[in-house]
């Protein structure tokens, strides 16, 4: 396996005195797809916000192990660039309420790329890497807020894309679209893994098992909370998984 | 349970559904008389004149509201010069800051915050004349002055203004915010160019109904703006508003008929104000606007 984009070691989460994510060790292998999924109250969700630090949203949460981009500690970066670095694709669409063209550009404008031009071209190559260009070329002007459900959420991926990051960070990114729209991104995952490492919590094993290179089971112990308890190649864990309780899971007898 | 009738259920049903109608009829008949009773009354002396001149002042209370108006535009405005900011900025921090300080130090002072923005609410208005009296006319040694009065107003609707900016941020969905943080913005940033733009037919709202407390506000200005009949000319001039004028009229000298006319200015001032709220409003809730 190649050097790790990112990495997790022995990382904990705490909500206060309730320990949610329990010593998690993890490596995110470059330029694939890692998809996490677990039962409803895992911390899959948790666990993926761990990646560029959204947590600390969250008053009274806490953490201890590391957490490594590029083999650097990412609690010693500065967050902004951090995010910068580990882009994030929400559950559910969350466009701004400007035009298409101002969301895209928000996130390079905001890290100082005001020429025209050069802004036009990168929202431009933006939306043609998210598969959304074809779709709102003509009126780049129109609010985003206009758009269908999955074109939002394309929209937010090449929102995510503009500042040109090295991970995206994807949480359900499909939950909240029907099959078409669904198909269409998980289409476009593919062509993301060129160029970025992406991390994709999932519900739906079937579309772990699609789109993933690797696959991660989180589960909660007996005091709720979440445990790694496998990490693979996606093909190993949904065909010969180590853990009894990995193929209790995939094969549906619980969650 | 007692088993009823049917029959029964029905005639309480009906005797209930009566008497609620009763009550809201009555209470928009009250309503409806206070407000007809003044534009009848006030309506015939209204005319182009009572606009343009000004109170001729003595026990004979003619003349018009020009001088009026003007002061109360002026004082409208340095009010809000004053509060739109520190209420605004409170409002941002209250919401946007303060949630996230689990300081022991800070805590409890947000919650006294907190505390007092409530209970200023509802603190008499005089109470806020009887401080601008004391604090801007007497101790800073404004005089009776727009200044004083506007400064004092702004004491008096802030509450409003950090309650209003409090609700439209709380009303901004946090996926923006996250959102935005996710790209790397900073928290101001995020403030800055998506919680605030999302906010402004909300935090709007909150400055209309300020402008609506200023211009029916009188106990405050009585106090702090003095009575003076002509125009003002300048921040340290003293004034009348409207409603101020109203009072003056009614007390003080034996023109009834003119206090009533510029008693239906007010409220026609004040059935604007409303309207642009809930123009406001329908822009909120129509959704997707750009702003």
């Amino acid at each position: 396996m190649p050097e790790p984009r990112m990495r997790t070691i022995d990382y904990c989460l705490y909500y206060g005195g309730f320990r949610a994510l329990n010593s998690i060790s993890m490596d995110i292998p470059p330029n694939m797809i890692t998809a996490i999924i677990g039962p409803s109250g895992c911390g899959k969700s948790t666990f993926l916000r761990s990646f560029n630090r959204m947590n600390e949203l969250i008053p009274g949460v806490r953490v201890t192990g590391k957490v490594l981009l590029d083999g650097e500690d990412i609690f010693s970066l500065d967050v902004v660039s951090l995010r910068r670095k580990v882009g994030m694709v929400f559950q559910r669409p969350n466009p701004f309420p400007k035009s298409i063209f101002d969301n895209v550009a928000y996130g390079p404008r905001i890290h100082g790329l005001r020429k025209g031009d050069s802004l036009a071209a990168l929202v431009e190559r933006s939306l043609k890497a998210a598969a959304l260009w074809d779709e709102v070329k003509d009126d780049l002007q129109k609010s985003a807020l206009s758009l269908s459900g999955g074109q939002q959420q394309r929209l937010c991926i090449a929102r995510a894309l503009a500042v040109e990051p090295e991970v995206i960070l994807m949480d359900e990114p499909a939950s909240a679209l029907d099959p078409i729209a669904t198909l269409k991104i998980e289409e476009l995952l593919q062509t993301l893994k060129e160029n970025y490492t992406i991390v994709i919590v999932t519900h739906n094993m079937q579309q772990a098992a699609r789109v993933s290179d690797f696959t991660a089971f989180l589960l909660m112990d007996e005091s709720r909370a979440g445990n790694l308890v496998e990490f693979g190649p996606t093909k190993q864990i949904f065909t010969t998984p180590r853990d009894s309780r990995t193929e209790d899971y995939i094969s549906g007898r619980f969650g | 349970m007692s088993s009823r009738s049917p029959a029964g259920r029905k005639l309480v049903q009906a005797g209930a559904f009566s008497l609620l109608w009763v009550s809201a009829l009555l209470s928009v008949l009250v309503l409806a008389s206070v407000v007809g009773y003044v534009m009848i009354k006030g309506i015939p002396e209204l005319n182009l004149s009572f606009f343009t001149t000004p109170p001729r002042g003595g026990l004979s209370g003619e003349g018009g509201i020009s001088s009026t108006i003007v002061a109360t535009l002026y004082l409208v405005v340095m009010t809000l010069l004053v509060a739109a900011p520190l209420g605004i900025g409170a409002g941002v921090f209250l919401v946007e800051y303060a949630e996230s300080m689990q300081n022991r130090l800070m805590k409890p002072l947000i919650r006294i915050a907190r505390f007092g923005v409530e209970t200023l609410a509802g603190v008499p208005s005089i109470i806020f004349g009887l401080f601008g009296y004391a604090l801007f006319v007497t101790l800073m040694h404004f005089g009776f002055s727009l200044l004083s009065a506007s400064l004092a107003g702004a004491c008096l609707i802030l509450p409003v203004v950090i309650r209003t900016t409090e609700e439209a941020l709380k009303a901004v969905p946090q996926s923006y915010r996250e959102g935005s943080l996710s790209l790397g913005a900073t928290r101001w940033e995020t403030i800055r160019r998506v919680v605030l733009p999302s906010a402004v037919p909300g935090i709007t709202t909150g400055m209309i109904l300020g402008v609506g407390r200023i211009i029916s506000e009188t106990a405050v200005f009585y106090v702090t703006l003095g009575g003076s009949y002509r125009t003002p000319t300048s921040i340290l001039s003293s004034g009348r508003t409207m409603a101020l004028h109203v009072f003056y009229l009614a007390m003080e000298t034996r023109a009834f008929e003119k206090a009533m006319a510029t008693g239906a200015v007010l409220i026609a001032c004040i059935i604007a104000v409303n309207l642009a709220i809930n123009a406001v409003s329908r822009r909120l809730t129509a959704g997707g606007g750009r702003w």
